[in-house]
């Protein structure tokens, strides 16, 4: 399993791990769906801090989000991208959609797991 | 120009072996010592020109997808990346960024666009029902040391 996902009130983060690329963006995108769907947190934040390597997939990983989410009248941050996934991120327009926030966030605490 | 090394592999049109292709030609590349920025554009562009083998080329079945990696005595890389799926039949559309054929399935229709902006040269060549070469070279910053 390569997310972890916790709650915070209207909070849903989602720590994603390892490499986002098309094999395993599936997997990550249907257990979120799956919870936002279910509890449809105000926020979701995708956190890039452990992601070691993203393509193309990553990006479609999250549009696909930001729709969705826009779609539940809720919204999306991406936060903690480390600088080797800034390129990929920027080239592909993202910067645009002011949805990557720069500053570092807490990592999550042991009690809200 | 000479070639001072060279590397060819073959593997399945399986979404796993993504990983595996962009891992060995970082591995291969490594003995450039490149930064790890020059190794990283590598490894996003050959992840896009497989990633397009299997959900493309491929569709809906498995096929043989090709790497040959060659190192050059002026220390570019130059990455060729072979498929004998059903091919492109407009590249210049499916270059274009935002384009895709399966929007559904979230994605972002970036692929050629990301290979070009990580890479110096690109070039492609396709005939419909026979296949597609994808040719990517990338221009490292050191000098090969030892050769």
């Amino acid at each position: 399993m390569n997310t972890k996902v916790s709650f915070e009130g209207n909070v849903m983060t989602v720590q994603l791990f390892g490499d986002i690329d098309h094999h395993n963006a599936k997997g990550i995108r249907e257990q979120t769906d799956r919870l936002i769907q279910q509890k449809k947190p105000h926020e979701l934040r995708l956190d890039f801090s452990s992601v070691s390597f993203m393509d193309s997939s990553g990006i479609g990983l999250i549009m696909g989000r930001y729709r969705l989410m826009g779609l539940y009248g809720g919204y999306l941050k991406v936060v903690n991208v480390p600088e080797a996934l800034e390129k990929v991120m920027i080239l592909s327009g993202l910067g645009a959609l002011n949805i990557i926030i720069k500053e570092r966030q807490e990592t999550i605490c042991d009690s809200c797991k | 120009m000479t070639v001072v090394n060279e590397m060819s592999m073959t593997f399945e049109s399986r979404s796993s072996n993504e990983s595996f292709a962009r891992s060995a030609v970082s591995a291969f590349v490594a003995q450039l010592d490149p930064t790890i920025g020059e190794l990283n554009d590598i490894k996003t562009a050959v992840s896009e020109a497989v990633t397009n083998c299997v959900v493309h080329a491929y569709k809906d079945s498995i096929g043989k997808i090709s790497v040959n990696v060659r190192l050059t005595s002026d220390n570019c890389v130059i990455v060729r990346i072979h498929d004998s799926g059903c091919g492109i039949e407009n590249i210049k559309q499916a270059m274009e960024p935002l384009y895709t054929t399966a929007p559904g399935d979230d994605r972002a229709g970036l692929g050629f666009a990301l290979m070009q902006s990580f890479s110096d040269k690109l070039s492609v060549r396709s005939k419909p029902q026979k296949g597609t070469t994808v040719t990517l070279t990338k221009r490292l910053s050191r000098r090969l040391s030892n050769g």
